[in-house]
């Protein structure tokens, strides 16, 4: 890496969070809907003490949403980002020029973190204001690794999920009909309890969704008598995020197709 | 000795039983303007994309500024400028900001504010792309390959979709590139654009190039002729010369279904001769009118045009292609 590298991939950060920013769908899905889901979730099931000691019933519901920001921002907009740029011949002619590729798609993935760490910080700040979460000064360094892979695996796998999307409409189809499905077995919108059918939480486990919520929910449980280190979950994450990056280098396109 | 700026020779491309590109030689001069005209499925894009490093091809030497563009790096790119046939820039920037963002990519950029002067764009920088109108985003697609500052540009069907003024005032602004220095292979369906701008031109049919040179070396090429014609009512067939009337051609006019016919019919009709001797058919035309005291006020006389060549050359192999009867 050199100091050109570096400049250039400022230039292309700023222009990508410029774009996410000014588009009105793609900013609505990564920042305004995680915040009315939090909103929703609250106003549905209460905030009631989840045991006689605590915590608030919404310390569950700040780490699912943290984990669908992630997921929203990394994943889905990447994907959906770099389809559209792929059969409009954006990339095509990017390839044509002298940037280095990992450059400009460093662009996207610096812009996917931005967004994780505003609306990480956000939704705590909330949790904290507004619904009485506790914010754990000794699970932030746990809870940053988190986001850093979590970030980094669902950038992967979505460069890796544009080979199955065939052009820029069937992108946001494709990319919910993943999504969805995985975030109501992934502790995302209502967190696993004990009476949560064995088949379900079965499910969550094999894909990473369900890992980076639980990782999460380690992050804002005062009473959890588990290490504040969720390695395996990390593990999880990192094995689908090695499987994404080996997809993107052998099967990655950058135009359309013939 | 200056290197030319393109240089292949027997360029071969296959898809699987299929050759695309069947044996092209081209070869360019720095700083030549060469028009590279060719029918759909003919192999134009495909050689282009080769000379562009899009694509690997089967055969042949290739050397576009004196490298191998299937292996030429980073480096190689600063030097070329790339305008495709579509593309799309991103709609929520702004135009100086699309040019911003591409001049970063390059590591001695023109300055943004010259290139969006030089394509015309200066009063349009703070305007989102996704407002602008059809020619203006052409304009900036011609900004972005221009900012690199590139010694070869390519350029893909331009002014497609422009309207006759945009049309011109691109021209004007590919004309000027000239002055830049800038060496530009053009792909056109357009042959008023080939003709105005390019100083050679290559067809392309069937993967192989078919003709080469000028404007009018591809006329004489083709051994078209000039074509002569006249309202029959003016001067009519049988008050000609009998060696006029052996080559004259009675054309119908155009009927309701822009059907011509070559027989002789009710109603005006048009004759025509196609010939070489062009001063001596008018001369006896005229003193044929004048002899019945009449004039030849719809004498029209068409040399051939690089859209009759064009047609012309790309016909003769579409009928060689064709398996005989």
């Amino acid at each position: 890496m050199n100091g050109g590298s570096l400049q250039q991939l400022a230039t292309q950060t700023r222009f990508d969070f410029v774009l996410l920013w000014r588009n009105p769908l793609a900013s609505f899905f990564t920042v305004v809907l995680p915040l009315i889901f939090l909103f929703v979730l609250t106003a549905l099931f209460g905030n009631d003490l989840v045991t006689p000691v605590g915590p608030k019933l919404a310390s569950r519901f700040v780490p699912g949403i943290i984990a669908l920001s992630v997921v929203q921002a990394s994943f889905v907009n990447l994907a959906i980002v770099t389809v559209f740029r792929r059969e409009t011949s954006i990339l095509k002619r990017v390839r044509g020029t002298p940037i280095r590729p990992w450059v400009f798609m460093g662009g996207l993935v610096a812009t996917a973190y931005a967004v994780i760490a505003l609306m990480a910080v956000l939704m705590a700040l909330i949790g904290w204001a507004v619904y009485d979460v506790d914010l754990l000064w000794k699970t932030v360094p746990s809870l940053i690794v988190t986001l850093i892979i979590g970030g980094a695996v669902f950038c992967a796998l979505g460069l890796a999920f544009t080979n199955l999307v065939p052009n820029e409409t069937t992108g946001p189809p494709f990319l919910n009909l993943v999504v969805l499905p995985l975030y109501f077995v992934s502790d995302v919108y209502v967190p696993a309890t004990d009476e949560t059918p064995r088949a379900i939480t079965l499910i969550g486990d094999i894909f990473p969704i369900r890992h980076l919520a639980v990782a999460l929910q380690r992050s804002f449980d005062p009473l959890s008598d588990e290490s504040i280190w969720p390695v395996t979950n990390w593990l999880v994450m990192a094995a689908w995020g090695v499987a994404g990056a080996l997809i993107v280098t052998r099967w990655f396109r950058w135009t359309p197709r013939d | 000795m200056r290197s030319p700026a393109i240089e292949v020779t027997g360029l071969h491309k296959s898809y699987g039983a299929h050759e695309a590109v069947a044996g092209v030689d081209l070869h360019m001069e720095e700083g030549e303007i060469l028009a590279f005209l060719g029918p759909n499925g003919a192999g134009k894009t495909t050689t282009v994309e080769i000379l562009e490093g899009f694509r690997a091809r089967t055969a042949g030497k290739v050397s576009v500024l004196g490298q191998d563009p299937a292996s030429a790096g980073l480096d190689w790119r600063e030097r070329i400028g790339i305008v495709l046939q579509e593309s799309q820039p991103e709609e929520y920037l702004t135009v100086a900001e699309t040019v911003i963002m591409w001049a970063a990519y390059f590591p001695a950029p023109r300055p943004v504010s010259e290139v969006l002067k030089l394509v015309g764009l200066a009063d349009h920088r703070d305007q989102r792309v996704g407002r602008l109108s059809g020619g203006q985003r052409r304009r900036l697609d011609l900004a972005l390959a221009l900012v690199g500052n590139p010694e070869l540009l390519f350029l893909d069907e331009p002014t497609t979709g422009f309207d006759p003024t945009a049309r011109r005032e691109a021209w004007a602004m590919i004309d000027g590139l000239r002055d830049l220095g800038v060496t530009v292979l053009l792909t056109t369906h357009y042959m008023d654009e080939a003709q105005n701008l390019a100083d050679r031109i290559s067809v392309i049919a069937a993967g192989q190039i078919i003709a080469k040179g000028t404007a009018a070396d591809l006329a004489e090429a083709a051994s078209l002729q000039t074509r002569i014609s006249w309202n029959a009512q003016e001067v009519p067939l049988d008050e000609l010369p009998d060696q006029l009337r052996a080559a004259a051609a009675v054309l119908k006019e155009a009927g309701e279904h822009g059907e011509t016919s070559t027989s002789p019919g009710e109603g005006p009709a048009t004759l025509v001769i196609e010939t070489d001797q062009v001063t001596d058919t008018v001369a006896v035309l005229l003193a044929t009118a004048r002899r019945l005291r009449g004039s030849v006020e719809s004498l029209e006389v068409r040399a051939p045009t690089l859209e009759d060549t064009y047609l012309a050359l790309v016909s003769e192999t579409d009928s060689a292609e064709e398996p005989s009867p």
